[in-house]
């Protein structure tokens, strides 16, 4: 069937070059009914590549080890989800995986927006493009479709990928970055359409939201399997990959703020179409960091082919956003200036800088390492000091606009009335950092900073949602008259407890080594663990070596842990496996690592508490609780959105 | 399985071509094949549209900054006349006889 494959995806080729150079000359020379022929070949081009797509996902369940790409990815042993968790496990794959979601947001793009004339035309095309290039990566560079001989066996997957996170985690992140496509093409098709109008932004609000969602989520579940699986105690390493996904998630954070401005206000319309290319351009800067084996990186691909190409494809897209911006300058320009410098719409601009410059300082940390590389030759590379230098200098002044931007109206604010709104979640914050040094929790600097700045955004949440339900009468009222406003308070909540697990599990975590003979204990911030014994167990595609360890609090037991080690005899391969008790009462882990297990039964145990470290984990669910509250369709908005274009053949 | 995959294969490409081929199947000789593109009236209207559900929204936050305490009662009379105007002149723009107005300056 490998044969199948490849012809299906010669045919997305083929209907995405036609829809980027018919949906060109359609658009160019108004013509109606090739327009609507480059829109039916984005469609057909979702099709072919779920064929495509399909094709794969049989061989990998059935392990069909003819395909060069099964073989390299799996083994007859590795249990069936995992085999099909491959699709995204190998390079191949995982360009197809982005196609197939690209051509899917596409057709459900271009078939919402089927009235929206000239606007689409102009932006299949730019749809196209983008797929022109995967597509032909898939069908001339890197096929998932090449066949050999079959071996005995496959070559199995990398241990730390056989986890149930692998399942969620990626296809949550392309769902993000490829998401970013659809309003980068929308922006691209006003610009080249000419239009002066805010549709675009109305058409592309959603994606945006969705896309910002997904890539968030899946940067959380990332963050998480590295907890779980990876074994070394933390969930965010810095990892050029990881920082990946991060930068173009603050560029769309800094747009999802900034187009509320040219709603409002029509201020900042260049901004917001450089913000728009910038979060599509790091997204496929991104794939390009993973595809091209360029870092070294725990979620990178090995050295690959790919890497010029993809380099080539962002020079292109670099040049054409801004040679395109440049030249539509005259009609972007704004309709109103900024009133004050102390106005909502002011402290969103404060807020956009800081998101852009700490995006941007990510870049070069990422970027700095290889350009030293080529110029040079030397290898060297930027570590957690100068990220964590630059997460304090502009993280820590957004968490504290996150808390002011609420409080201050629109267009211009009295110190009087700026008075009057900040007193309590001032003194919130004041109260809180007396009770920290009181504590004694005033060792950390940052960690003192970023729980007062806490406790000042906590405050100011609280109170928009307790003056709102006094001036509406109620709060169910209150939020479904205002969902992006409220939808996106819950979001901010949810970046706050991200930032209180953060501050309390890094600035005030415990660590501790041991080596212990079964019976031995070792104490750690409170706790007292025992270790017992050890087991060893064969389980379908791997042998587990796992320690007994007794955790006790104040005499009383708590938990039994098992940290370990598997072997992977087909990958070769020995991984961790920790252990991990949430504590209900500080919301902290103890997290045990065997890091060492000798024949003679010596356990080298590592044991890390994390206070707090739990909501980390529970941001996810507010932040995905507060998306969706954002995301709803509110039927008036509707309704009055439908209207205002409804005379006009946009 | 090389048989079924080149008759699966051919079976995709002859309905990709009719998908594609659809809009010219449909209308072989159109009374009309050009792309709707709006004039220089509508697309005034357009704008002008935008202009005044920005006033009227504008208006609405401002009393809701108002009612829960971020606009003090002077800042409130200092901004709320010129949006008023600002909308009542977006809603006067919109009116039949202005547009034509506009068109016939244009």
């Amino acid at each position: 069937m490998a044969s199948l494959g490849r012809a299906a995806l010669l045919l997305s080729f083929g209907l995405v070059a036609y829809a980027l150079v018919g949906g060109s000359f359609a658009a160019w020379r108004r013509r109606r009914r090739l327009a609507l022929s480059a829109q039916n070949a984005i469609l057909a081009a979702f099709c072919t590549t779920l064929v495509a797509s399909i094709v794969l996902v049989v061989a990998l369940a059935r392990r069909d080890l003819s395909f060069v790409y099964v073989a390299q990815h799996t083994s007859r042993s590795l249990p069936l989800g995992y085999a099909l968790s491959a699709f995204w496990g190998g390079q191949e794959g995982s360009l197809l995986l982005w196609l197939l979601v690209l051509t899917g947001y596409s057709s459900l793009a271009v078939w919402l927006n089927r009235r929206s004339g000239e606007l689409l035309a102009w932006t299949v095309p730019v749809l196209g493009g983008v797929a022109v290039f995967f597509t032909f990566m898939l069908c001339f560079v890197s096929s998932p479709f090449a066949t050999a001989a079959a071996p005995a066996d496959g070559a199995g997957m990398v241990p730390s990928l056989q986890n149930p996170y692998m399942l969620a985690h990626p296809p949550m992140l392309y769902l993000g970055y490829v998401g970013l496509t659809i309003p980068f093409a929308f922006a691209m098709g006003a610009l080249l359409s000419k239009r002066t109008d805010e549709r675009w932004i109305v058409v592309t609000r959603r994606w945006t939201l969705a896309a910002w969602t997904f890539l968030g989520v899946g940067q959380l579940l990332g963050a998480h399997w590295a907890y779980v699986e990876i074994g070394w105690g933390g969930y965010y390493a810095w990892d050029p990959v990881e920082n990946a996904a991060l930068m173009p998630w603050l560029a769309a954070t800094a747009f999802l703020h900034s187009v509320m401005i040219q709603e409002k206000r029509g201020m900042l319309r260049v901004w917001n179409m450089v913000l728009v290319a910038l979060a599509f351009g790091l997204s496929i800067f991104g794939t390009f960091l993973t595809r091209s084996g360029v870092v070294n990186s725990i979620h990178s691909f090995s050295q690959s082919p790919l890497g010029g190409w993809f380099l080539g494809f962002i020079v292109v897209i670099t040049v054409f956003s801004v040679a395109l911006i440049y030249i539509r300058l005259p009609l972007l320009r704004a309709r109103t200036k900024l009133e004050s410098l102390v106005s909502r719409e002011a402290a969103f601009l404060y807020n956009n800088l800081l998101l852009v410059a700490l995006a941007l300082t990510i870049l070069w940390g990422v970027v700095y390492p290889l350009l030293t590389q080529a110029v040079n030759g030397e290898t060297r590379s930027v570590s957690k000091p100068y990220y964590d230098f630059f997460l304090h200098s502009f993280g820590l002044p957004l968490l504290l606009l996150m808390g002011i931007g609420p409080l201050v109206a629109w267009r211009r604010a009295s110190l009087r009335a700026l008075g009057k709104t900040f007193i309590v979640p001032t003194a919130a914050a004041v109260v809180t950092g007396i009770a920290l040094i009181a504590t004694g929790f005033g060792s950390s600097t940052p960690g003192l900073l970023a729980y007062t700045f806490s406790a000042f955004v906590a405050a100011s949440i609280v109170l928009e949602f307790v003056r709102g339900r006094r001036a509406t009468g109620s709060l169910v009222r209150l939020v479904a008259r205002n969902r992006r406003r409220y939808g996106g308070y819950i979001v901010h909540a949810a970046v706050l407890s991200l930032a209180i697990g953060i501050a309390g599990s890094s600035a005030y975590q415990t660590i501790r080594e041991r080596s212990l003979q079964p019976g031995q204990s070792m104490e750690v911030a409170g706790y007292t663990l025992t270790y017992r014994s050890l087991e060893t167990k064969q389980l379908q595609n791997a042998q587990a070596t796992s320690a007994t360890v007794d955790v006790s609090r104040g005499g009383s037991h708590v938990t039994t842990l098992h940290p370990g080690k598997s072997f992977y005899p087909v990958e070769q391969s020995l991984s961790n496996d920790v252990s991990i008790y949430h504590d209900p009462r500080s919301l902290g882990d103890v997290y045990t690592i065997a890091d060492g297990i000798s024949k003679n039964g010596t356990l080298d145990l590592k044991v890390l508490v994390k206070p707090l470290v739990n909501l980390v984990w529970l941001a996810g669910v507010i932040f995905v609780f507060g998306s969706l509250v954002a995301l709803w369709p509110d039927a008036v908005e509707q309704r009055r959105l439908s209207e205002r274009y409804a005379a006009v053949p946009v | 399985m090389t048989a079924l995959a080149l008759a699966l294969g051919a079976a995709l490409a002859l309905a990709v071509v009719i998908a594609v081929a659809r809009p010219f199947l449909r209308e072989p000789a159109p009374a009309n094949d050009v792309l709707a593109k709006p004039g220089e009236l509508e697309r005034r209207r357009l704008t002008l549209v935008e202009e005044r559900d920005r006033a009227l929204a504008a208006l609405k936050e401002l009393e809701f900054d108002h009612r829960t305490g971020k606009i003090s009662d002077e800042d409130y009379r200092g901004l709320v006349g010129p949006l008023r105007r600002a909308a009542a002149d977006a809603l006067r723009a919109l009116e039949p006889r202005a547009e034509a107005r506009h068109a016939t300056v244009a």
